[in-house]
């Protein structure tokens, strides 16, 4: 009666084998699966997406929840990444800062235009002007972001190196990462600072 | 048009509302859906999906009525609350849409191009397919949707559709979980449903096929897919591809218990 059990036992464990991809298998069907699921639209934009980078790799392998020395090694790496612009010119328009961050436009396959800016897309997940009701929820609000924290220098350098690479400061962020990725110009990203940090601007009031 | 005009004045007689508090909003809508209900516009698709699916089409001139959606040739009611799922005559596991593609090559002669030539309607031109489904789905109304997850390849998509739901990629880092990880957060006013959350995933998953207000049309899980991949900046999904499909699956594992109620209505 044993020697059955057992008999049994060994049959479902190893039927369950058969049927149970392991976890690596799993994750090399997926990506043949996804290498074959965007066959035609333009090429440049498959290859943009097939390859992850390190960060996009690591992420998805930790399902955004990093080790610690994962995490640090990220940061670490992204921090490296960031071009800041001279001294003093941190800060750029915040009427210009308003329109990018309300702006969709760019790197979807339906838009045509090249030339055209790309948008920020800031208040898909953000508070931040207040007379905007229409934001998102996937971020922290931003309002009163400039009053709370003053306009000094490490301030401005902590805005612009967040949008430029939020990787840097915490790894496997919901937030892509503007200024490395290629999405928002140097300049941009200067005038959402200003959004952010100018007294002037409708979030601080 | 009647029925266009009469959204319209809604949507106008709306518009105040969005200057109120957030709760406002979201009750503003509610009712709103309450309103429609009874008349969602999907009422015309399903009705014309139910004459294409008895029509006489293509090289063979055969009707749909022999299609097998998995529960037998001809049978349509409950269907839809088990699909996707495993067919032995394609040795795939088929969404509702991908299946509707075999049975018009196979019943009617198409070749695959021609049936998956016009998936999405566009302005100038409807699709059968959002009318064929809008049938399909209405046949399972109020039946508790039990996704079958057995067979080994139907585990084999569910696995896949988990590993893809977490791949992040492309110039914004985005991946399904950016934005369907957590409980109530919203895209600008849109509500997100967290798809790995029973109570969320059980109420969203349900709902589609959806007359979409904004697009005037019935819309399909198949676009919503096409749709979301379009947002995170990736390249045009593959109709009826297996990662589509692998994500469905994926996601019916925590829809499933639910109560289908599509077509629904959204915004």
């Amino acid at each position: 009666m044993k020697t059955i059990l057992s008999l049994f036992v060994g049959a479902g464990l190893v039927a369950g084998c058969v049927t149970q991809l392991s976890d690596s298998e799993a994750r090399q069907r997926a990506e043949q699966t996804f290498r074959e699921a965007f066959t035609h639209g333009n090429r440049q934009m498959a290859a943009r997406v097939d390859e992850q980078d390190e960060v996009q790799a690591l992420c998805t392998k930790y399902r955004n929840e990093p080790p610690r020395d994962v995490a640090e090694k990220i940061e670490k790496s992204q921090a490296a990444t960031i071009k800041y612009p001279a001294p003093g010119k941190l800060i750029g328009d915040w009427r210009l800062g308003e329109k990018i961050a309300q702006d969709g436009y760019g790197m979807r396959f339906t838009d045509p235009d090249p030339k055209r800016p790309n948008g920020g897309n800031c208040y898909n997940c953000h508070q931040i002007a207040t007379q905007e009701i229409s934001f998102g929820t996937i971020g922290p609000s931003l309002q009163g972001f400039g009053k709370l924290r003053g306009q000094s220098e490490p301030v401005q350098k902590y805005v612009y190196g967040k949008i430029y690479n939020a990787e840097a400061f915490a790894a496997c962020s919901n937030m892509p990462r503007f200024g490395h990725n290629g999405v928002l110009t140097e300049e941009q990203i200067t005038h959402l600072v200003a959004l952010l940090l100018d007294p002037a601007s409708p979030v601080n009031k | 048009m009647h029925i266009k005009r009469v959204l319209a004045g809604v949507l106008t007689a709306m518009l105040p509302c969005f200057a109120q508090a957030q709760q406002d909003t979201q009750k503003e809508i509610e009712r709103y859906r309450k309103m429609l209900v009874e008349g969602n516009p999907a009422d015309l698709w399903e009705a014309r999906g139910e004459e294409l699916w008895k029509k006489s089409r293509g090289p063979k001139s055969a009707s749909l009525e022999q299609c097998d959606l998995g529960l037998g040739a001809g049978v349509v009611k409950g269907a839809y609350a088990r699909l996707p799922r495993y067919f032995a005559d394609t040795d795939r596991v088929q969404d509702v849409e991908s299946r509707l593609v075999t049975c018009m090559v196979t019943l009617q002669g198409f070749t695959p191009e021609e049936a998956m030539k016009n998936p999405f309607s566009s302005p100038d031109r409807q699709s059968i397919m959002e009318a064929l489904v809008s049938y399909i789905a209405a046949e399972s109304k109020g039946m508790t949707l039990d996704v079958p997850i057995r067979h080994p390849k139907e585990i084999e998509a569910l696995r896949i559709g988990e590993q893809l739901f977490y791949r992040r990629a492309g110039p914004h880092d985005f991946a399904c979980v950016s934005c369907h990880g957590e409980n109530g957060r919203r895209i600008r006013l849109q509500e997100l449903p967290k798809l790995t959350d029973p109570k969320d995933a059980q109420k969203i998953f349900t709902t589609w096929p959806a007359y979409r207000v904004s697009q005037g049309t019935v819309r399909t899980m198949q676009h919503r897919l096409y749709d979301c991949y379009w947002q995170m900046r990736h390249p045009q999904l593959d109709y009826t591809s297996e990662a589509s499909i692998a994500l469905m699956v994926y996601m019916a594992k925590y829809a499933n218990g639910g109560t289908v109620n599509a077509p629904g209505l959204k915004r």
